[in-house]
């Protein structure tokens, strides 16, 4: 296992800049979740690690060695690509165990390594299959398992999962998780998923157009998003962001929108500072919010819009009059009829605002 | 339901000449099947009575005919060997290496070829193999096929090697596969049924062409198939139809049996392994 860094890396193609500057440390065996959305640079980043695209310039290192101008091959890598890329004429077993057989290892050797991963990933009884004779998902599995076949310095993941349901999604996220507590595997990996980047991740860095925003552990991610767009992108639905108009009056902090009805904001200096420019964003996350009973302070209020049951709980949108929707995870049992009026109500402690360029103000109780 | 007797009508007529077509390209095909085993075959188209090997007796008999065929054989698979591996490294190289100006070369080349491998040509290669003093050899004409078709391989070649995913490799690599290992281990298996193309379409090109041996080559124990054909005239330059026709037999078999052959091995694509 090794660290891995990136100082000062840049990537165009061409005359497109699609990593403009990244710099970031990746410790001895974290687990690392690149977050973000499509064509932010996630896969440029990780084949800069591999090796297969040069940097424009900047260093790449790999267990404190300059790697930058290495060969993939001399990396100490694995990785499993967005588009499998598995071996057509090569069954499965021959696809698993093709690094065991680079590295010189015996035939019988191999295969029954290739077999006990396969089996792990539940692939087992397809080994004398051509990659065009299997279903995406069991590609997309003997990806995973070619990746895994052999012990890596740093093992890379770009969407390794998302091509499979549900179920099998969740015991390979599962298997994953237990194979970086158990080896404390170094890992980047790529994923859209938040959920997914939640349970796997020591720290997740959210990517936009070939920055990263935030690089920080999932929790904190959650709790304290950076940016607006960080909020948006983390949460399942993500944090309701209602733009306010905002004004101080005696001594504090009062924000108005449509629907929006608040308690006044204790002030501190960083708040009084951004609130000069006379617009903010609050954000509240769904699962803070619930029905609203006589006597709370915080309310939001519109008519119902969507009322989706999940199960144990419901995801309640309201639209308050023209400018936007918020959502709520509620538990009830109520039936709310479309287009009746719905009183959502918050703590004031589970308030974030980000100021007018959408970057988080501290709380008044952080440093 | 009304338009029945209409449809009806097209039908019969574009069968009529899909018929008429079929059978003009057709005849000479039946005659090139049936003349070699008629003792007596002529220009027209008859069939054998009695059937008679008797024409491909004396073929066999023919030493010099016989050579032309192993001669064929050499300069063919000569040729196909050379211009296979040379266009596989070059046209790999070509598609995945960042070579700047790498098109224009190919188009130059391409642009060549057709003067390489054309009668205009005959002279200056004419004078460059009689200066290397490679005249009358296997080797003058093997390598001016090789020169004269290794354009046109490299160029469909390397479209077809365009076409497939740098992954293929680039996960080889990352395996811990070397660029060497990772070319013969990936590349080269996803690659070789478009290999195949360019043997196969080398090898039909060199079996059948008659300038080049003619002009670079002077001694009968050499002169390949298509040359040797002419043997089969009389000395009034009349041919002799009946043994014409059994050594055209054989002399086609070898395309026919590379086809079937090939078709057989390679009668299909790689695919699969890339999500789409
Ligand atoms: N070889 C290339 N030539 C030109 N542009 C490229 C190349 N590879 C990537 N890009 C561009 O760089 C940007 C980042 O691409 P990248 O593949 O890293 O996105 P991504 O974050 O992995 O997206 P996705 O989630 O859809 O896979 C995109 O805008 C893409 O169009
Ligand atoms: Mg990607």
């Amino acid at each position: 296992m090794a660290s891995v860094e990136f100082q000062n890396i840049s990537k165009s193609f061409g005359a497109f800049v699609a990593v403009p500057d990244i710099s970031f440390q990746i410790a001895d065996g974290e687990f690392i979740c690149l977050l973000g959305p499509s064509g932010c640079g996630k896969t440029t980043s990780l084949r800069m690690i591999a090796g297969l695209e040069t940097p424009s310039s900047g260093r790449v290192m790999i267990g404190g060695r300059d790697v930058t101008y290495l060969h993939p091959k001399d990396r100490g890598i694995s990785m499993v690509f967005q588009d499998y890329a598995l071996y057509p004429h090569m069954n499965i077993a021959d696809n698993i165990a093709y690094p065991l057989k680079v590295r010189g290892e015996q035939e019988t050797r191999r295969h029954a390594r290739a077999k006990e991963v396969a089996d792990v990933l539940k692939i087992g009884d397809l080994l004398k299959r051509l990659p065009s004779q299997i279903s995406g998902g069991q590609q997309q599995r003997t990806s995973l398992a070619r990746a895994l076949v052999y012990p890596s310095e740093v093992y890379l993941f770009d969407e390794p999962l998302s091509n499979l349901d549900a179920k099998l999604r969740l015991e390979a996220r599962g298997f994953l998780n237990h194979l970086q507590r158990d080896m404390g595997m170094t890992a980047v990996y790529v994923t859209h998923d938040q959920a997914e980047a939640m349970a796997l991740a020591t720290r997740i860095a959210v990517m936009d157009k070939g920055r990263i925003v935030q690089f920080a552990p999932p929790i904190e991610i959650y709790r304290r998003p950076a940016t607006t767009f960080v909020a948006n992108f983390v949460g399942n639905p993500p944090m309701n962001l209602v733009p306010v108009e905002v004004s101080i009056g005696e001594g504090a902090l009062l924000l108005r929108a449509n629907g929006l009805q608040l308690a006044p904001i204790a002030l501190t200096d960083v708040i009084a500072k951004a609130a000069k420019s006379g617009r903010m964003t609050l954000g509240v996350r769904p699962e803070h919010l619930r029905i609203a009973v006589a006597g709370d302070q915080n309310v939001v209020s519109g008519e119902l819009f969507a009322n989706e049951n999940m199960g144990p709980e419901s995801l309640v949108t309201l639209e308050r009059g023209d400018n936007g929707r918020v959502t709520a995870r509620i538990f009830t049992d109520d039936e709310i009829k479309v287009g009746t009026s719905v009183h959502l109500a918050f703590d004031a402690r589970h308030i974030t605002l980000f100021d007018d360029s959408g970057a988080r103000i501290p709380a008044a109780d952080e440093r | 339901m009304r338009k029945a007797p209409n449809i009806f009508m097209r039908r019969t007529v574009f069968s009529a000449a899909a018929t008429f077509l079929g059978t003009v390209f057709a005849l000479p095909l039946v005659w090139f099947v049936f003349a070699p085993f008629n003792a007596r075959a002529e220009l027209g188209l008859a069939i054998p009575s009695p059937f008679t090997l008797s024409n491909f007796a004396t073929v066999f008999q023919n030493t010099f005919a016989m050579q032309a065929l192993l001669n064929s054989l050499i300069q063919a698979a000569g040729g196909v060997v050379l211009v296979g591996a040379a266009a596989t490294l070059a046209a790999y190289a070509l598609s995945r290496s960042p070579i700047p100006g790498k098109g224009a070369v190919t188009y130059i080349l391409l642009l060549f070829s057709s003067v390489v491998s054309g009668s205009a040509a005959m002279v200056p290669i004419f004078l460059i193999i009689s200066a290397a003093g490679l005249i009358d050899t296997h080797l003058a004409v093997i390598l001016v096929f090789a020169g004269g078709l290794l354009p046109t391989a490299m160029f469909i070649l390397r479209d077809f090697i365009d076409a497939i995913p740098r992954s293929y490799e680039e996960s080889a690599m990352v395996a811990g596969a070397s660029p060497l290992q990772a070319f013969f281990d990936v590349a080269l298996p996803v690659i070789r049924p478009g290999i195949v193309v360019v043997l196969v379409w080398a090898f039909v090109n060199i079996w059948g062409s008659f300038l080049i041996p003619f002009i670079l080559l002077r001694s009968d124990k050499l002169m390949p198939a298509s040359v040797a054909i002419y043997s089969f005239y009389s000395e009034a330059g009349t041919p002799i139809v009946t043994l014409l026709a059994a050594y055209s037999l054989i002399y086609s078999l070898p395309v026919v049996a590379l086809y079937l052959f090939v078709n057989w091995k390679f009668g299909f694509r790689f695919f699969g392994g890339i999500k789409s």
